[in-house]
């Protein structure tokens, strides 16, 4: 029988990055015993890579500004398909979040009245984001992890959770592992907060980092909890694309918040010829408004460059596709021409110094090449806004794990954003439900046992199939069948694909003892990347109609039907998933208002 | 495409050795890319730690060919063809395995410095502060952690038993920082003195120097918070002074 550690809490937040830090931090502040468990070291998590800022309605740049207007950028952003209850409190919220980060300690670019300074992004009316030059995602982990360092939450650093336990249908604990030692460990914990992330690791070309591989919406699918709006992947429209090896890496929408705009192979600026119809009364029809627009934004009408992600990589997809891309097969992005060379070298100093030495490209003086890169998934564990408890008793998920918020395509700024917001309701939500339990749940031996012996196996059984070649043919899978444009047919194969490639997972051998071996990790990593895989293309191939990020080739019109549901997929009983339509809350009537409202530019 | 020599330092706390890889590489490729590709294709097992691969979250430092460098910023065509390239672990921490260490001292430290302690806000419950006084402290907040600093400071590199009476200078930055912060109220500068041991730094910049960020750590960090040090605790006036009120 293998052994592990067993330690007991309240509460176990799984993740640290900004949501898992802003719910531990609450957890801890409400009187739990909180745990912090994460992959990697602390502040090495994703948001760190954060390049632009956190969007908050604070009105610093533009008075004009409020919660109501950010709603409505929200909304429509995600083509209404988001939970509104979470985009009204997200809007509520995320100023007072930005200030309590200040109040931490954090230092944001000022305006000249010494307030923080807001930049504009895609598909937000106003100059919203609060920011640091362009690593605010730095500046937000470092500020919340070393407020978080002495507020007595024990950090379990390197440590990785495999599964979660329940008693009957009440979450319990969770098992993991120490990377470094291999040794298991189990936590007895009333309520779990799972922070983790998304999946950009299961697709070949993508700004996610290594932890990115859905540790979060497997554990709470496998655990019965609902994944919703999982055909909703984010293809950022600018990754870097050469050279090969840095092929996905972010080039913020800072680039074009501050001036940048793209051109195809001819200069021309195309994106004034992608401007759908449901934006097209706030957005610039001719290059000289749009030039306007960055200096005054209550007079003049947004810039197609910054229309929300999903247009914009769908616009770079078709440029390239018709012949007019970049030598390597993406597009130009152009702040070099357009903004003094100081200028850049201020306000984006981590892209000049990353294409400086990554392709030895001034972006003072060249254009760069970039084109999509997988780099957000939409959808995510099914919560309730207001506590952002799952659908399972005890469990919890914040941040990009959690479903929801941004519906079928995110707005930029709004994840830095939902973090805080979120993550603080999370780790509210978790120590209010522990406090509320009369009889602490316990964790079944029998199963943590079984579990465990589930973990080890890859040692045991001498396989013939590498997690690192499983993990390169998912990749190709998810790139190449399940991208920007989709098509019944490539989605069907796709699914064939994932499938064998469950069956040859399971036959997965690792070389090696268990000391830091990231073969064994990625063995482990691997399952949850293909089970999240699965629920991807399965949505993907349910929902019939294109919205948002999601294109389908053989449907191409936003149906009125298909708005009404989002998509939901939970494990059946026999352990395969099981598709539901469930029918969107009802938006109250002040707020539909909003939404609906026409935008009035100008006196 | 071009094949690259590589020797990585493989093995644990008990020992270990350099072994030779031979390993395609394409064009453009970072160091940690080739250490990828023989983690894919001829050692599963190979540690390493990396997260970002774009020069922002500081977990892939090692010592390349003898220098500290990030490996994901470390491009294969900067070292001449046909020569291997050697990758150790950073030695100034102890060795997990392979190209892993145990940085935890540095998670340490970090507990140990009194929190920041802002003045309440003004009237309206904003915090007013000009651009010019919060750069220095945007520039200290470039930090991602690499530990790179920490790595080639000698005061702990060449005697580990210093590490209990000296923060390094990564901590001497993030000192600074709080103690130029415009909204801070704590006084820490008895714990630079005493605790952090800023007294055994003597300037010889190695830490500016292998900073990825480009910190000016020696000069606009260590010697301003030398300076608060002498400025009270060796001010002939101050210590009469001091002395005369107790």
């Amino acid at each position: 029988m293998p052994e592990y550690e067993t330690h007991d809490f309240d509460v176990v937040v799984v993740g640290a990055g900004g949501a898992g830090l802003r719910a531990a931090i609450e957890a801890s502040a409400r009187g739990a015993r909180t745990a912090l468990v994460c992959k990697s070291l602390l502040g090495k998590a994703h948001t760190v890579m954060a390049e632009g800022g956190i969007a908050a309605a604070m009105g610093n740049v533009y008075p004009e500004d409020n919660w109501q207007v950010h709603f409505r950028d929200t909304m429509r952003g995600g083509k209404m398909l988001n939970n509104w209850r979470m985009a009204q409190l997200h809007a509520q919220e995320a100023p007072e979040r930005v200030y309590e980060l200040e109040r931490w300690g954090a230092l944001f670019d000022r305006t000249k009245d010494g307030l923080i300074l807001q930049r504009p992004f895609g598909g937000h009316r106003y100059d919203r984001l609060a920011h640091v030059g362009d690593r605010t995602g730095l500046e937000m982990i470092r500020t919340l992890q070393q407020h978080a360092v002495h507020k007595g939450i024990d950090v379990f650093m390197e440590c990785a959770i495999s599964r979660l336990l329940k008693d009957g249908d009440r979450i319990s604990g969770a098992l993991g592992y120490w990377r470094e030692s291999g040794r298991l460990i189990l936590f007895r914990a009333k309520a779990v907060v799972l922070a983790t992330g998304g999946v950009g690791r299961a697709f070949a070309v993508t700004s996610n980092s290594w932890e990115y591989t859905g540790d979060g919406h497997a554990l709470a699918y496998w655990a019965g909890a609902d994944l919703i709006d999982m055909e909703f992947v984010q293809f950022h429209p600018t990754g870097m694309v050469w050279p090969p090896s840095v092929r996905g890496i972010l080039v913020t929408e800072g680039v074009r918040g501050d001036g940048g705009t793209l051109r195809n192979s001819e200069g021309e600026r195309f994106m004034f010829r992608y401007i759908p119809e449901y934006f097209r009364v706030e957005t610039a029809e001719a290059e000289e408004e749009a030039d306007r627009w960055y200096e005054d934004k209550v007079n003049n009408r947004r810039t197609p460059d910054l229309l929300p992600r999903d247009e914009v990589a769908r616009a770079i997809n078709s440029e390239v596709k018709a012949g007019r891309g970049s030598p390597h097969g993406g597009v130009y992005l152009d702040i070099a021409t357009r903004r003094p060379a100081e200028y850049i070298r201020r306000r984006l100093p981590s892209m000049f110094h990353q294409f400086k030495q990554l392709a030895d490209v001034d972006i003072t003086t060249t254009q760069m090449e970039v084109g999509p890169t997988m780099h957000y998934i939409m959808g995510g564990v099914r919560v309730d806004p207001d506590t952002a408890a799952a659908t399972v008793p005890g469990l919890f998920a914040a941040g990009e794990c959690a479903g929801g918020m941004h519906g079928a395509n995110r707005l930029g700024g709004n994840s830095l954003s939902d973090l805080l917001v979120f993550g603080l309701r999370a780790g509210a939500g978790a120590a209010e439900y522990t406090n509320g339990l009369s009889n602490a749940p316990a964790v079944n031996a029998a199963e943590a046992e079984a579990i465990a012996r589930d973990m080890l196996v890859p040692f045991e059984r001498k396989g013939d199939e590498s997690p690192y070649a499983l993990q390169h043919q998912l990749q190709e899978t998810m790139h190449n069948l399940v991208g920007i444009i989709r098509t019944e047919g490539e989605l069907q194969r796709a699914l064939v694909d994932i499938r064998e490639l469950k069956e040859r997972a399971e036959r997965t051998g690792v070389e090696g003892n268990r000391q830091y071996n990231p073969g064994w990790h990625l063995a482990m990593d691997l399952r949850a990347m293909l089970s999240i895989s699965e629920a991807i293309a399965l949505a993907a191939i349910e929902r019939k109609e294109s919205r948002g990020a999601h294109t389908r080739d053989d449907y191409p019109e936003t149906s009125r039907d298909w708005g009404r549901f989002n998509i939901a997929v939970r494990i059946g009983a026999n352990g395969e998933p099981t598709i539901a339509r469930e029918p969107l809350p009802e938006m109250p009537s002040e707020l539909r208002a909003l939404v609906e409202q026409e935008v009035k530019i100008g006196a | 495409m071009p094949e690259v020599a590589m020797k990585v330092f493989r093995g644990d706390s008990s020992g270990g050795e350099f072994v030779d890889y031979t390993v395609d590489a394409d064009e453009g490729q970072v160091v940690l890319d080739v250490i990828h590709t023989i983690q894919a294709t001829q050692a599963s097992d190979l540690a390493v730690r990396w997260n970002c691969k774009a020069g922002k979250c500081g977990s892939c430092s090692a010592e390349v060919n003898g220098l500290p460098k990030l490996m994901c910023m470390t491009r294969v065509n900067s070292f001449r063809p046909g020569e291997p390239i050697t990758v150790a672990p950073i030695k100034t921490f102890p060795l997990i395995k392979d190209l892993v260490t145990d940085v935890s001292f540095n998670y340490g430290v970090a507990k140990e410095i009194p929190a920041f302690r802002p003045r309440p806000p003004e009237a309206d419950g904003r915090y007013r502060m000009m651009q010019e006084d919060i750069e220095r402290g945007q520039e200290f907040r470039k930090c991602i952690e690499c530990f790179l600093c920490q790595n080639v400071c000698h005061v702990i590199r060449d005697h580990p038993d210093n590490k209990p009476r000296f923060y390094g200078p990564r901590f001497f930055v993030r000192l600074a920082e709080l103690e130029m912060h415009p909204l801070d109220t704590e006084d820490r500068t008895e714990l630079i003195r005493k605790a952090a041991g800023i007294g055994m730094c003597n300037i010889t910049k190695c830490c500016t120097e292998v900073c990825p960020e480009d910190i000016h750590i020696t000069d606009n960090a260590i010697i301003p918070l030398k300076e608060r040090v002498a400025d009270r605790f060796y001010d002939p006036f101050r210590w009469i002074f001091g002395k005369l009120r107790a």
